[in-house]
């Protein structure tokens, strides 16, 4: 710390980074999961009869858009350190609006209007609850799962709406020219590109990370903490609702118990994906990969006859190693290095 | 060092002669050397940096030594973890001790070891009066039933050593102790450390307040660079001579603050009132002034500083900056208008500890960077490079997390960060809380410049001699009222004591 005297006439130069730009990419745990997704795809499709063949991408990733669609805003949101559990529930309200309204005459595009509008209230609820009111988001949307949901099933009953024009439910399962690309995903890629941009390019985005990881200094240092809680939650919903007209079309048929459960598959793979439950780490190409190393998994497994019991055994047992494994891999580093960094520095400024 | 014959005979307490700790390829502990007598208030100074925490933590048992010897009471000790530590009667007791908020003062004394009666049920009331013997030979009133909740820090470090003292604790090394509490408090903590050492203990005092060191130790051992400079009773020192062995030179001015032209007012306070916290405060800042706020600790004096910012409320009042009335809960809206706050806690309100310190930087200013709504890493690491080098941030890479920094360092990138801003208006909450002298004398020449080119700036602090030196008005704060108003020329440590104490400061 002398240095203040003897070195204060020289001008001090900093470097970008302290680590070659090889281990700022291959060493994340982003670069890990998609090694893994890769590998498991490699070895699916040798091993697995059947997996190889280009017809199971499509309902591959038909299966996995609802999840691929509410991982986007749900990883932003457990960036900030929250969490929204009632994803599912709108997924299934949205559902039911759309085929209820389908059904009482409106034109499907109007319902499914009033659907998204009715995803972005909730949303706007479960945003209200956390931000205006201050209860955690954890307590807030396991009630509004159970509410959601609850209005869902009221309005439907048991029953199940299954007339929808022949157009969308088409256009749900379409694939692009002759190939085996379903037509959906173009609709993901932009949401992708919207999400990626908001979070990893935009000063909102700071603000994002900077909440997650101390929320106070956010705070101090002129962040929005509530705006930006409040806008991610609606943006939650919005989404919910699209994903929830999506599996509507795709299966043709809208339910009060559409999705039930959707919300663990998701905040599994974004968890999978890297995104730290405490907020503050994570980003979108971890968790997409996430996303798709559940699918591949689950898609192989069955495909190889494995009980969906079993399946739900192997990927909640890797969802379980990975997150050990990023806790043990953090303390191996900071036993390497100096146990809570002080003294490194204290040491690299004295000369 | 000591020259008591009969001291010398007996072993001391603690001994640690050239212990050496490095991480990796960095040195942390060249050669650290420390000798506690029983019966003694030993304390430990040096810059930030000097190696004072990385051998009080081989003591705790929280690191391993790399080479050097450690003896307690003349046997070679090799602690592996801080139950070794505390087995042998040694406890630290830290600047900011964590209670169990929920859990009673009794509690919290006995977490763990608890007595026990038939059946091994707690005996509740063996342990109360245990507490309260406790207390009363620690001389200090704290009720044992209460909730550790809402303890002052200072009577949650009086828990701790509470705590020590039941475990018997032989060596008591407390870390910064004073630096948050206020000057009543100070008195009472010293008076508890004074009745230990007469008990026979050995005490190890780190502190950055040479008035504190000198009131209360009987000697004094500095270290720097991560090595022993020298131990010496504290009759035979100056506080010149301390400074000089921590810096390794003479620091002639610490508190520099040059003559600036003195402009139009920037921001104007009137009336600032929230029930309970703070009421009717009135003032203002002009260009080119270093306005002190003085007050004892807990006066409200940070407290008005956030709400001027906007991120606390308040209830009646106006703020205006250049003119313009600020909103009121809009800290982005004053930072737009040219007002930044360098706030009290680094760590929690300052910076975002795990982000890099280019993060940290830019975060403020990231709408500003951002082109075409736009933001990358490479807009906040240039923006970073320019203030991290004018400010001579200690770090290779702007990628450093800002949380491994030293307190000096960190300080320095949140005042990039907010410099950054081009701020008219800078509050500065204890500018240089914890951080070391040399680092100190370069926040202090700083504040002297960016008055100068015409900055207003408040500066808020409990160090009267920063107060004294750099301020060009001084106010006064006692129980959320400002109680006085001093020019440079009037101000002297005794009329500013005088109104932070008392109610009617105004007619010292």
């Amino acid at each position: 710390m002398t240095a203040t005297t003897t070195s204060s006439a020289v001008a001090r130069t900093y470097r970008d980074y302290d680590r070659p730009l090889w281990q700022r990419i291959l060493l994340t745990r982003e670069a890990a999961i998609i090694g893994l997704l890769v590998i498991v795809a490699v070895v699916a499709s040798v091993s697995v009869r059947g997996f190889g063949q280009p017809i199971t991408l499509t309902y591959l990733l038909l299966d996995v858009m609802p999840i691929l669609l509410i991982a986007l805003p749900m990883t932003l949101i457990m960036i900030t350190g929250e969490i929204d559990l009632s994803v599912a529930s709108i997924v299934g309200l949205s559902s039911v609006l759309t085929g209820v309204l389908t059904q009482a005459g409106l034109p499907f595009e109007v319902a499914a209007v009033v659907a998204l509008i009715a995803g972005a209230v909730c949303g706007a609820v479960n945003g209200f609850l956390v931000t205006v009111v201050g209860l955690p988001s954890l307590a807030v949307t396991i009630g509004t799962l159970a509410l959601f949901r609850g209005l869902a099933v009221g309005l439907l009953g048991t029953t199940a709406i299954t007339d929808f024009p022949d157009f969308w439910t088409d256009l749900a399962k379409m694939r692009v020219g002759g190939s085996n690309i379903p037509l959906v995903l173009f609709l993901f890629l932009a949401l992708l590109v919207v999400f990626t941009v908001l979070l990893h390019f935009t000063p909102f985005g700071r603000g994002i990370y900077a909440i997650g990881l101390s929320k106070s200094a956010a705070h101090f240092s002129g962040v929005h903490v509530e705006r930006t809680k409040m806008i991610l939650f609606v943006l939650s919903g919005l989404v919910a609702a699209l994903a929830g007209i999506f599996y509507t079309l795709r299966f043709g048929s809208a339910r009060g118990d559409n999705a039930t459960g959707l919300e663990l598959q998701v905040i599994a793979a974004v968890v999978l994906g890297g995104v730290s439950v405490f907020g503050g780490r994570g980003a979108i190409h971890g968790v997409i990969a996430g996303v798709l190393l559940i699918g591949v998994l689950a898609s192989a497994l069955r495909l190889a006859n494995v009980t969906s019991d079993v399946i739900n055994i192997i990927t909640g047992a890797l969802l379980v190693l990975s997150v050990v494994t990023n806790s043990f891999l953090a303390w191996l580093r900071t036993r390497r290095r100096a146990p809570g960094g002080k003294p490194r520095v204290e040491a690299s400024t004295a000369g | 060092m000591q020259t008591d014959p009969a001291q010398t005979l007996a072993p001391p307490m603690l001994e640690l002669s050239k212990v050496v700790k490095s991480f990796g390829p960095v040195v942390a502990l060249r050669s650290g050397s420390l000798r506690l007598e029983q019966g003694s208030i030993h304390a430990l100074v040096g810059e930030n940096g000097a190696g004072k925490s990385t051998l009080v933590k081989i003591v705790a048992g929280l690191y391993r030594r790399d080479g050097g010897d450690l003896r307690l009471r003349g046997e070679e000790v090799d602690f592996t973890s801080t139950a070794q530590s505390k087995a042998a009667g040694i406890a630290v007791i830290y600047q900011e001790p964590t209670l169990f908020p929920d859990l009673t003062v009794t509690e919290n004394i006995f977490m763990g070891r608890q007595p026990t009666g038939r059946f091994g049920r707690i005996d509740r009331k063996a342990m109360r009066h245990e507490a309260e013997a406790l207390f009363q030979r620690l001389g200090v009133r704290i009720d044992p039933e209460r909730p550790a909740e809402g303890l002052s820090i200072a009577d949650q470090q009086v828990i701790e050593i509470a705590k020590a003292v039941s475990l018997d604790a032989r060596v008591l090394i407390m870390d910064e102790p004073t630096a948050a509490l206020s000057g009543v408090e100070v008195d009472r903590l010293f008076a508890v450390a004074r009745s230990l050492r007469d008990e026979g203990r050995a005490l190890l005092f780190i502190s950055h307040r040479f008035d504190e060191i000198f009131a209360l130790c009987d000697t004094v051992t500095v270290m720097r660079d991560g090595a022993y400079v020298a131990t010496t009773p504290i009759a035979d020192t100056t506080v010149d001579e301390l400074v000089r062995q921590m810096v390794g030179r003479d620091v002639t001015e610490l508190f520099p603050k040059t003559e600036a032209e003195i402009g139009e007012p920037l921001l104007e306070v009137e009336g600032l009132t929230r029930t309970g916290v703070f009421h009717d405060i009135s003032f203002s800042v002009r260009a080119g002034e270093i306005v002190g706020l003085a007050g004892l600790v807990g006066a409200g004096r940070s407290e008005v500083a956030r709400a001027v910012f906007g991120v606390d409320p308040y209830e009646s009042g106006t703020v205006r900056l250049n003119g313009r009335t600020l909103p009121r809960r809009r800290p982005d809206t004053a930072i737009r208008a040219g007002l930044a706050l360098v706030p009290e806690d680094r760590r929690k309100q300052g910076l975002v500890l795990e982000s890099s310190v280019a993060q940290n930087i830019a975060l403020v200013i990231r709408n500003e960077l951002a082109k075409a709504g736009l933001i990358t890493t490479g807009m906040e690491n240039r923006a970073a490079k320019v203030w991290a080098s004018r400010l001579e941030v200690k770090t290779n890479a702007l990628s450093t997390v800002a949380g491994t920094l030293s307190g000096g360092n960190q300080q320095k990138v949140v005042l990039g960060k907010w410099l950054a801003t081009e701020p008219t208006v800078l509050i500065i909450d204890e500018p240089t809380r914890g951080i070391d002298v040399g680092t100190k004398a370069e926040v202090h020449r700083l504040l002297s410049e960016l008055a100068g080119r015409g900055m207003g700036i408040l500066m808020i602090s409990s160090e009267l001699p920063e107060v004294l030196g750099m301020a060009d008005r001084v106010l006064v704060m006692r129980e959320g009222r400002i109680t006085a108003e001093i020019d440079r020329s009037d101000a002297t440590s005794e009329n500013v004591m005088f109104a932070a104490t008392h109610a009617d400061g105004a007619h010292a």
